[in-house]
């Protein structure tokens, strides 16, 4: 097999230090394990990705992608997985992207289960417009937008993804590679919706580097998984305080392309 | 008024409450009319405003082609006392009103109808029926069908949205594929995805839901993922009145989608013309890779009318677009100006070439457009009057041309966009010309002069969400042309 070649001409042009350059060490090695594994083969993988510093990852990889509009991705995810159930569909969204702008196509595609998985760049802001709130930057949070402090309350994107039906939700660190390249291997090999919410500090709008790597732990990997109200209750631990990581519920359902191809 | 061909024509109505089955014995009745032999038209009028929910369903049939229904009616089903009342002044003298009958009782009242009035010889053996009696909404749908639709993508909306239950209807195993996502914006967003991977896709929305995908319309043109769209029009603005008719989204759909590139906009007038329409959406949007709106209205979309489909139309593919999955290939699509590689770009001269690549096919489209019917031309070609009209304007005219009383040119731009700037001068140049469309301002009027220098001299404009009635038309047509 001849040795597989991720990158791309295009000049990286997030921030010097960007923890997104992390997530993107991550991916590869996941992509390249998967590929050697034989768990696929890198033509039949598809990454979607939406707008915001985070979508800029589709150029920075080198495997079939589909840079959606802001917002819009998973809608555009699970269409491809349904007209072409033998590709791998994940995609790279942002917390404004997702949590913000397109949160109605993030709780459709729970419930329905389509065979997708899609990490989102959680940095709790508007990175790419420089810096504004957003559906889940903590209150009272300063910015541009909120000269006076932020004056709503933060979604919670793991218990909605929970309520909304999900079978499989996570959350990991961009910091910590080895982790997220593991939960990754994981959500992808996930037959169903997957979920992963991925820590991100800007390190220039929102620097939250030290508030999380003093308070992100991993979960007992031996708790059930498939116990709904216990990962609820994990889930709901108040981020400000503790970071719990790692995957909270896995369970197996029919999924949505399943279903339309029966 | 030509008194003659008039009385050759019979014109049928069918009223009842909501619920009360006014379609089903109205389509009962068509379809014996249609086995009959006969050629027929049939309209459908459901206000949902006015108290009980009135439906009344016209049908006007005749041995030759009927293009539109009458207002004056020979036979009045009545399903309920008030539609006695309702329509006591459209009765012609001498009409036949029937009530307090069941349907089979109904049906042979029609046949007894249809005998004496020497339209039908029941006693003659096998009649042969002249075309399908069809709908423009099932029409477009079968077109799609006959150029490979793989996948029909929809949230529903009248008057789009029986297009969706007759693909739903025609899904199969291995087959058609329909799916019914959260909203709109989803609609167009996954039908991207569906594209991008490789398979035919459709969408199908009135135009409101259309003001909702106009974004990744927009994204499909940069992209260059060939996409086929019903966008139907009702009287609008906003909900406006969702179970009446409009043609007032010309201007928003030519110019949909903010930035600049090319489209196809075709307006069938009939059904046949929206099978025709179907097909044709499906197989341009993959020969050229670009988005391709079918626009319809609330009339073309209901109303059924004999027809026969063109037969030679066949699936047209492209093999020159790679997808995921192919081996030593990488296929990246993106919303972000782009090269060739799929990359992000931002040089001014490489943004410049980007356009200028996409366009190029605006050349191609240009060629293309030879070989198809961007114009249709009725009547008598050499008049010097013309009547010029779009979408499904087309019926009601036609039928009034039956009562002209001076030589008229009808001229029916199918081709919205791109304009075939060409054949509309060539049709139009040097004559007295009467526009007749269904909005306010006159778009397509307007159309005409900006894109050909042609001045309309007269407007026919309606915009009371209702149809043209031939009749009236003939009669206004006449006296502009006295
Ligand atoms: C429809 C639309 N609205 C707004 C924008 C502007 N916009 C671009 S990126 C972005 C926010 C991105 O935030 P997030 O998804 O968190 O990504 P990040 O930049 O933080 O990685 C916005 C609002 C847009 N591109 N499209
Ligand atoms: S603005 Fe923030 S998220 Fe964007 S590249 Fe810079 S550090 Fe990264």
């Amino acid at each position: 097999m001849s040795e597989l070649n991720l990158s791309t001409k295009a000049k990286i042009t997030w921030c010097p230090g960007c923890p997104n350059s992390q997530i993107l060490v991550a991916v590869k090695q996941a992509v390249t394990e998967l590929v050697e594994t034989g768990f696929f083969k890198i033509e039949d993988l598809t990454a979607f990705a939406g707008i915001g510093c985070h979508g800029k990852i589709s150029d920075y990889i080198n495997i079939n992608s589909f840079t959606s509009l802001h917002g819009r991705l998973v809608p555009a995810m699970i269409g491809a997985k349904c007209a072409n159930p033998a590709l791998t569909v994940i995609g790279f969204s942002g917390d404004g992207d997702s949590y913000s702008e397109g949160l109605e196509h993030l709780v459709y595609a729970a419930k329905v289960n389509a065979d997708i998985t899609l990490f989102v760049h959680n940095n709790r802001l508007f990175a790419l417009t420089t810096g504004q709130a957003n559906a889940v930057s903590p209150k009272g949070f300063k910015s541009k937008s909120t000269p006076f402090g932020s004056i709503e309350e933060p979604l919670n994107p793991l218990l909605l993804m929970l309520a909304s039906g999900a079978t499989f939700v996570a959350r990991t660190f961009a910091g910590d590679i080895a982790g997220t390249k593991k939960i990754m291997q994981d959500a992808i090999k996930h037959k169903g919706f997957a979920f992963v919410d991925i820590v991100q500090p800007c390190i220039t709008f929102f620097d939250t580097r030290d508030h999380f790597n003093s308070r992100a732990y991993w979960i007992d990997e031996n708790l059930p998984k498939n116990d709904l109200k216990l990962a609820m209750e994990k889930v709901s631990e108040n981020i400000e305080e503790k970071v719990p990581l790692g995957i909270f519920y896995q369970v197996e359902k029919p999924t949505f392309e399943g279903e339309l191809h029966k | 008024m030509s008194e003659n061909s008039h009385r050759e024509i019979f014109t049928i109505g069918i009223g009842g409450a909501a619920g009360e089955g006014a379609k089903y014995t109205g389509t009962n009745i068509g379809t014996l009319l249609r086995d009959s032999g006969l050629q027929v038209y049939l309209s459908l009028d459901y206000p949902s405003l006015i108290r009980g929910g009135h439906n009344f369903i016209r049908i006007s049939c005749s041995k030759e082609k009927v293009w539109n229904d009458y207002a004056k009616l020979d036979v009045l089903v009545c399903l309920n006392e008030e539609t006695k009342e309702i329509h006591k002044n459209e009765l012609k003298e001498g009409a036949w009103v029937l009530s307090g009958l069941n349907n089979e009782e109904i049906l042979n009242k029609i046949k007894e109808f249809l005998s004496t009035k020497g339209l039908v010889d029941f006693t003659s053996g096998s009649i042969a029926p002249k075309g399908e009696l069809v709908d423009g909404n099932t029409a477009f749908a079968k077109g799609l069908q006959t150029a490979g639709l793989d996948f029909y993508i929809s949230y529903p909306m009248t008057p789009a949205t029986s297009i969706l239950h007759y693909l739903a209807e025609k899904q199969t195993r291995d087959g058609l594929k329909v799916v019914q996502p959260e909203n709109e914006i989803s609609v167009i967003n996954m039908a991207l995805g569906v594209s991008y991977v490789g398979k035919r896709v459709a969408i199908g929305t009135a135009t409101g839901g259309f003001a909702l995908m106009q974004e990744a319309f927009s994204f499909s043109g940069i992209a260059e993922l060939p996409l086929a769209i019903a966008v139907v029009q009702r009287q609008a603005p906003a909900t406006g009145v969702p179970t009446r008719s409009s043609q007032s989204d010309l201007r928003f759909v030519i110019h949909a989608g903010h930035g600049e590139f090319p489209r196809i906009v075709i307006a069938p007038g009939d059904s046949e013309e929206s099978f025709k329409a179907g097909a044709e959406a499906l197989n341009l949007a993959w020969k050229f890779k670009i988005p391709v709106i079918v626009l319809l209205d609330k009339i073309l979309s209901e109303h059924m009318m004999t027809s026969n489909f063109d037969k030679n139309i066949s699936v047209e593919k492209n093999k020159d677009i790679i997808f995921p999955g192919t081996p030593g290939r990488v296929v990246k699509v993106t919303s972000y100006e782009h090269d060739e590689g799929g990359l992000t770009i931002d040089t001014a001269s490489d943004v410049k070439m980007a356009m200028d690549k996409r366009f190029a096919k605006g050349e191609e489209i240009k060629k293309e457009m030879l070989k198809r019917e961007t114009v249709k031309v009725y009547g008598d070609t050499s008049s010097e009057n013309a009547i010029v009209f779009f979408g499904s304007t087309k019926s009601p005219i036609l039928e009034a041309s039956k009562h002209f009383e001076k030589s008229v040119k009808l001229v029916q731009i199918v081709w919205l966009e791109p304009f075939d700037i060409e054949k509309v001068k060539r049709e139009l140049e040097g004559k007295k010309i009467i526009c007749v469309e269904a909005n306010y301002n006159g778009q397509l009027a307007s159309l005409i002069r900006e894109r050909t220098g042609i001045e309309v001299a007269h407007k026919i404009l309606r915009y009371d969400s209702l149809p043209f009635d031939p009749e009236e038309l003939a009669n206004q047509i006449n006296s502009i042309l006295k």
